[in-house]
């Protein structure tokens, strides 16, 4: 098969950037669209010119490294697959396809098809997480989880954090990352000591970095795990119950 | 034993070591701990577990990462399971069976002590990561559900649907995230460490390459723990993430750690076929898939009918036919070894012949599609995106493929190398899989590392140290290696050739898959260390890489990795030579038994092969003997 690539390039984060064409022949059906790219980038590099940069790692859908804009859809829009994961036998043999960066606020450009996602660390590290420091742990089966509770958390876990969900979001809004990880722990029992302080600081974290969510569920859409937009749903509601459950109803004596 | 080996393996009884060595060790008080610092490479399971737990104990840790976030260490493409002798399921397991499993699947070639030590702490991981919200996978009844893993009669496993090592990850990265909110960890993402630095014998800090910028950067601290992961990608196809490399370990090796057992390679059974020439990586179907799963091949050469065309007494599942104790479930090095038989017979399936059926047919039949949905859903997934076939209708086809490096450096009881201050965990380490590793048991050995042992035994390390600073990173030993850092990137970009790094890189890939990957023998390492100088030479005189070094420049970044797996790449063919016996997944064409087995040496080879680097000669090995006192080290039988 024989395509027109057509990529952004642009040489670091204050350069300006823009489209080049290349053709790329050779492709055979059963290749990733990450080895197409590397069949690309050969060809670049042997003739002394630049290649494309891009991030990638596992190229098995779960690193969640990789992640570029294709004709215009988050991992070129197939249900629940990653970059790594679409193979050119989805494509028109002598199509032109358009390979961007992830769009958004958050996400400014490093070089090429590389964006800077460290925004998402910042909600986890806000409070994406159960405190335990190591060594404190109970016993693991004195906490029972409902079968169909762990599998709920594990929906929400499955996430990958790739910023696909951010990229297809006309407002650059991070909801669906942010509720699947808040979700996740929100659900177990393990959670729920932490659950509204963990709630309030990852929202207001993502809102600060990240644009707002109108409910237009792009995200879900663009989501190589599929994750359900319903977790939204749990987090404004967690959201609110925090909120309320923060206000003081008891007066504790003594220092507050 | 020479003194530089000494594994300060402590006294006593087996069961009673690691209690009384925690004892023994020295203590840093909370309030001085936060004038040590530690530098953490790496942030997969064992360094971000290290890094997260050092921080909670007070310590300033600066730890890197690569990646542009810790959680795309390789950790989390793990599938299928992490083994704990939790006993759950009141089938016979303890740590004592967890320990011999361990030490007779690596062949007798481990230290009693630390693989002891690893059972213990193994029943601790499971508690920790499940209080972390690791959701495992459970029953109705709301406890911890267990599969069974190839190697063992007994159901051990802890799984995550086939995502374990994902979760793992998060729990260890979410935990790590907290301590940099808390300002105890200090994260540096897309660095890169190129080189240790030795001041005076001691391990006194790193220097990196800053990803985006190229900027070359030192850091120092009191210690340095290394937790890079292993070397499969040296055979350019494995299982590996495509960044997986060997430079910190290699490097580090160059300034004197010693580097241990480097041709204990494992081939890891179930992945998909190679496709054809284009191929980047391979994909590994999780080993869990064997407990449905029923392998064979057509029992005549040369029989092309499609699978379901094919009545079953003309199938030879030959794993089930020749170890009927263990049948599909053998270890790893067996069954990669008996579907490299069949293919070398021409019974090999599918476009290429270079594969054998996995079939679940009989699964399906007995538990129903959704039983086996619930189980290997993503597996299934994940096969026929890639193969574009319905392994629910027609069978997978599999072959093995480089997937874990059980060599490493090497480390004595406290997981410290040779280097005084250096530690290695995980992966990166020779410590606890002998000469074969089984399933579900480096997110174990990863996260008791980084959990469980090292946070205590850096402490016996830095109390001694609470009144030194660490080397200023001004000091000319950094400098000097700065310098170094400089002068090799600038030669990969100056070479100005006319062939990329993969080239060479596809070709040093073949060379170790054909002499020094599944089966070895003598002519073939030599005929592969005649070749790979050669290559070696080709790849620093004609190597081409665009673009400069003050940018984000990833054919530069392989280009150091390359040039690093030309000389580990001799160094494996060198133990793999060296070392006259088979023993695990380490096959030795000249040493097997009438039916094919490998034949273990015990008088000759109990020993770990420790290598010492040597610039421009060879490189001179040093033995730790084993003994083992708790078990026998019968021959390994699985039939």
């Amino acid at each position: 098969m024989n395509f027109t690539l057509q990529v952004w390039r642009q040489a670091n984060a204050d350069a300006p950037g823009g489209f080049a064409a290349y053709m790329v022949e050779g492709v055979s059906s059963d290749m990733s669209f990450l080895e197409t790219l590397d069949l690309l980038n050969e060809g670049l590099s042997a003739e002394g010119e630049e290649p494309v940069a891009f991030d990638h790692d596992c190229r098995e859908g779960i690193c969640g490294s990789c992640g570029v804009m294709i004709d215009g859809r988050p991992h070129g829009g197939r249900l629940g697959t990653a970059t790594c994961q679409l193979h050119m036998r989805s494509f028109e043999d002598g199509q032109t396809i358009v390979v961007e960066p992830w769009r958004a606020a958050a996400f400014p450009v490093i070089r090429d098809l590389v964006v800077d996602r460290s925004a998402f660390d910042s909600i986890i590290a806000a409070g994406g997480y159960i405190t335990v420091s190591t060594g404190s742990a109970p016993e693991a089966n004195l906490t029972p989880v409902p079968k169909q509770v762990a599998d709920l958390a594990f929906d929400a876990a499955a996430c990958i954090g790739c910023g696909a969900c951010v990229a297809a979001c006309p407002n650059g809004a991070a909801q669906l990352f942010t509720a699947a990880k808040a979700s996740h722990l929100n659900l177990l029992p393990q959670g729920q000591a932490e659950r509204h302080l963990r709630t309030v600081a990852m929202v207001e974290q993502m809102e600060e970095l990240f644009g707002s969510c109108t409910n237009h569920g792009e995200c879900e859409r663009a989501c190589p795990k599929s994750i359900s937009l319903d977790f939204i749903a749990m987090l404004n509601r967690d959201y609110v119950g925090a909120k309320l459950s923060r206000r003081p109803r008891v007066h504790a004596g003594g220092d507050d | 034993m020479s003194a530089e080996l000494a594994a300060k393996v402590p006294p006593g009884p087996l069961e009673d070591k690691w209690d009384q060595h925690k004892f023994d060790l020295h203590l840093v008080s909370p309030n001085n701990k936060r004038k040590l610092k530690v530098i953490v490479v790496g942030t997969g399971l064992a360094g971000a577990a290290a890094s997260a737990t050092l921080g909670e104990l007070g310590y300033q840790v600066e730890a890197f990462t690569y990646h542009d976030s810790p959680r795309r260490a390789h950790s989390i493409a793990a599938q299928g399971g992490i083994n704990a002798a939790k006993n759950y399921r009141g089938d016979g397991d303890s740590i004592f069976r967890l320990f011999y499993d361990t030490i007779k699947g690596g062949d007798f070639r481990s230290r009693e002590a630390n693989v002891y030590r690893l059972a213990q702490v193994s029943v601790d991981i499971i508690d920790q990561c499940t209080a972390q919200g690791v959701p495992f996978a459970r029953e109705y009844g709301g406890l911890l559900d267990n599969r069974s893993f190839g190697g063992t009669q007994v159901a051990r496993t802890f799984y995550a649907r086939g995502q374990t090592g994902q979760q793992l990850l998060l729990g260890a990265y979410q935990a790590l995230m907290r301590q940099v909110a808390a300002g105890t960890v200090t994260l540096h993402t897309r660095s890169e460490m190129l080189d240790l630095v030795v001041k005076d014998g001691q391990a006194a800090g790193i220097v990196t390459r800053d990803l985006v910028s190229g900027a070359v950067r030192s850091h120092s601290a009191h210690a340095v723990v290394l937790a890079t992961g292993g070397y499969s990608n040296v055979y350019f196809l494995s299982t590996n993430a495509k960044a997986s490399n060997a430079t910190a370990i290699w490097r580090a090796h160059r300034r004197g750690a010693l580097l241990a057992n480097p041709a204990f390679t494992q081939i890891h059974p179930t992945c998909i076929p190679q496709a054809g020439e284009h191929q980047s990586k391979l994909t590994l179907m999780s080993e869990s898939l064997r407990n449905d799963g029923r392998i064979w091949v057509p029992a005549r050469a040369g029989d092309d009918r499609p699978p379901a065309d094919i009545p079953d007494p003309e199938r030879d599942y030959y794993l089930e036919r020749g170890y009927p104790a263990f049948g599909n479930l053998v270890p790893r090095d067996v069954a990669s070894r008996a579907a490299k038989r069949m293919v070398d017979q021409g019974r090999g399936v599918g476009p290429l012949h270079n594969g054998v059926y996995l079939d679940f047919a009989d699964a399906i039949g007995r538990l129903g599609e959704e039983v086996i949905t619930e189980r290997y859903s993503n597996l299934f997934e994940m096969y026929q995106r890639i193969t574009d076939e319905d392994p629910y209708r027609s069978p997978m086809r599999i072959y093995p493929a480089p997937h874990y490096t059980m060599g490493g450096l090497w480390v004595d009881y406290d997981l410290m190398t040779t280097i005084p201050g250096l530690y290695a965990i995980g992966e990166a380490n020779f410590s606890d899989h002998g000469a074969n590793r089984l399933g579900a048991s480096a997110l174990m050995q990863g996260l008791a590392d980084g959990y469980f042992i090292l946070p205590y035994t850096i402490g016996d390390y830095l109390a001694a140290r609470l009144k030194e600073q660490p080397v200023p990173s001004s000091d000319p030993a950094f400098a000097v290696l700065e310098e170094e850092v400089g002068r090799r990137t600038s030669a990969y970009l100056e070479a100005r050739g006319t062939r990329t790094v993969d080239w060479f890189h596809r070709r040093l890939g073949r060379i170790m898959w054909d002499y020094c990957g599944m089966s070895r023998d003598r002519a073939g390492l030599e005929k592969a260390m005649a070749e790979i100088p050669g290559l070696h030479a080709e790849f620093r005189s004609d190597l081409a890489v665009g673009g400069g070094d003050e940018e984000l420049n990833q054919a530069l970044e392989r280009a150091g990795r390359v040039d690093d797996y030309f000389e580990l790449a001799m160094l494996m063919c060198r133990d793999a030579l060296d070392r006259e016996e088979s023993c695990g997944a380490h096959f030795r064409e000249e040493h097997q038994t009438q039916d094919g087995e490998a034949a273990r040496d015990d008088e000759h080879f109990s020993y770990v092969a420790a290598w010492g680097y040597a610039e421009g000669s060879d490189p001179v090995m040093t033995p730790e003997p084993l003994s083992f006192e708790s078990v026998h080290p019968a021959a390994r039988s699985y039939k």
